[in-house]
């Protein structure tokens, strides 16, 4: 069993230790809730960043749309446990929306990802809309006013849980042949498709792959916050993700985990100078970008800077 | 019939055509080479065989044992599936990867595991990946590189990127390969190590070589065969000798007025 290396030991202990240490925080109270509400966040965030860090630094396809992607996880998660509300239903729609999520990439994915760069940027903000607007007048979805009362199931359990799976299947991926397949494409197109690469169905595939996780990030944003309009998913929630990913770094896993804390405790902290807080948030934004213009983390990864990690192994 | 066989091609761009009603033939095993003069179409051809542009009209046609298939109008990496690979003129190796990565993602077209493996991670993932590092040491060797294998592409030196261009191709395991001058850039010492590396890897693999190339030292010395391109036209074809005495390939090389003279 090469699972069973001693690194995977290692993550997997500090894993557990960090989920233990949040919980006994929160259960003696030192947590208090409205920081419980910042760890959320951070989560929701992570898997979001990771998901689009996915499509955006390691395929090379410039995509606005992912909040696009979040908001039928969220929308299709809170139908089903409005209808089901126990942990079976939570989990039944956290996966039928993240199946959602990533058959709308399919579908949005074929005709737009023969684009490059800007245009394609342009075509998945479009499409994003797209959703957003038909959110605003489907029925089921409540129009405008949005869904309310979902039942929550999404507690620290669940979020730690699904974060660490995106985390792990992405970083999977990134290291197989499928996912070197789509790193080539960042590089240089022609050269991968003379190399035998399918360009279309490997960008295809990373973009429904961080449909999906989008998808999983906003079926446990439904089922923790309760609430869903159509408005929380526009324009600037696709900004705010892709600001997560270039901080962190484009082609780093663990650059967005680090940058998508960073700004939630960022945020968190600056909640209490109201007038100043987007002043503050912006600038800090601006001098990272002009001091490490490739992110906080480049293309490497945490796991690059310790010794048990083979050099043999390095992908970026 | 011969393993590839061009008929009649032509490639437009609007109204200029940069190839025009070209046909050649190569056998199996044989090492032809394909010089003309700047701007004269060799590249344009180069990229008609590999998919990269679609013919305007003409066939391109390969013999897979006995079954013919149709090149013209495939994807570059459908036609690169039929067991036909190139370099490029102006490198195109993936820059920000490792020596070891270029090599791998070219054979990826032959890998054994699916997508849910590559997700998952089962033990067939890991023999596999054992077998694609293993193949792909072994092209590092042929071309010294070994020792750089977890260097990033673009800090080799220039003679090295186009080894590692040319390793990176036969990862694809092909029958045909196409160099697109292989030798640009080098000094005469590069250039003969060079010769003797496509020689040797044209024994070891079993290819057939089709090659374009300005520096006639490497083009008289390894090509048995030699087709001659001006003006996207076929001006000449012939043993290297023949070559050398054309009247037609000096005009086109050195100018009219020289042969007047």
């Amino acid at each position: 069993m090469r699972v069973l290396t001693k690194k995977n030991i290692m993550i997997l202990g500090s894993i557990l230790l960090a989920f233990a240490i949040v919980q006994l925080l929160m259960s003696i109270g030192i947590l208090n809730s409205f920081y419980q509400i910042t760890i959320a966040t951070i989560c929701i965030n992570i898997i979001l960043a990771v998901s689009l860090n996915l499509v955006t630094g390691f395929t090379g396809q410039f995509s606005l749309g992912h909040a696009g992607f979040m908001s039928i996880g969220a929308y299709v998660c809170a139908i089903i446990m409005m209808r089901i509300p126990s942990t079976y239903g939570f989990l039944l729609g956290v996966i039928a929306g993240a199946f959602a999520a990533a058959f709308v990439g399919v579908l949005i994915g074929i005709p737009t990802l023969r684009l490059k760069g800007d245009y394609l940027a342009i075509a998945t903000l479009g499409m994003a809309e797209i959703i957003r607007v038909i959110f605003l007048n489907m029925e089921i979805t409540n129009g405008a006013a949005g869904l309310n009362g979902i039942p929550r199931f999404a507690n620290w359990l669940w979020l730690c849980f699904f974060t660490v799976a995106t985390i792990i299947i992405i970083n999977n991926f990134i290291r197989s042949s499928h996912g070197r397949a789509c790193i080539s494409i960042r590089e240089d197109e022609i050269a991968a498709e003379s190399m035998g690469i399918n360009t279309t169905k490997h960008k295809v595939m990373a973009f429904a792959l961080g449909a999906f996780f989008a998808g999983v990030a906003g079926a446990l944003y439904a089922s923790y916050f309760y609430f869903l309009k159509p408005d929380l998913f526009g324009f600037l929630k696709s900004i705010d993700i892709l600001v997560i990913v270039v901080l962190g770094g484009m082609g780093s896993i663990t650059g967005s985990v680090i940058a998508a804390i960073l700004l939630a405790l960022l945020t968190t902290f600056l909640q209490s100078f109201t007038a100043v807080r987007m002043i503050v948030y912006a600038a800090i934004l601006v001098v990272i970008m002009i001091f490490r213009p490739q992110g906080l983390m480049g293309s490497k990864e945490i796991t690059d800077l310790f010794e048990f990690r083979k050099k043999d192994d390095r992908i970026e | 019939m011969s393993l590839l066989s061009v008929e009649k091609l032509t490639k437009s761009f609007g109204g200029l055509t940069a190839v025009s009603n070209v046909s050649l033939h190569i056998e199996k095993g044989e090492l032809v080479g394909l010089i003309g003069p700047n701007g004269a179409g060799k590249t344009t051809l180069f990229n008609l065989l590999t998919g990269v542009y679609v013919p305007t009209s003409g066939n391109i046609k390969l013999d897979q044992g006995g079954k013919i298939k149709e090149l013209g109008g495939l994807k570059p990496y459908n036609v690169t599936k039929t067991g036909l690979a190139r370099t490029f003129q102006n490198i195109r190796l993936f820059k920000d990867l490792t020596v070891l990565d270029n090599v791998r993602i070219a054979m990826h077209m032959n890998v054994q595991y699916n997508m849910t493996a590559a997700l998952f991670h089962p033990n067939k993932f890991f023999n596999e990946e054992d077998r694609i590092r293993e193949e792909a040491e072994k092209l590092l060797q042929i071309f010294h590189l070994t020792g750089k294998k977890n260097e990033f592409a673009k800090n080799l030196p220039y003679g090295e990127q186009r080894h590692l261009e040319i390793a990176r191709a036969l990862a694809t395991k092909p029958s045909i390969l196409l160099l697109d001058e292989p030798a640009a850039g080098m000094n005469p010492n590069e250039t003969a190590a060079l010769t003797e590396i496509i020689g040797w890897i044209r024994k070891e693999f079993d290819l057939t070589v089709l090659l374009i190339e300005h520096d006639m030292s490497l083009v008289m010395k390894i090509c048995e065969r030699i087709y001659v391109l001006d003006y996207g036209m076929m001006i000449a074809s012939g043993k290297p000798e023949e070559i050398r005495a054309n009247k037609k390939v000096i005009e086109a090389y050195l100018g009219e007025d020289v042969s007047n003279a």
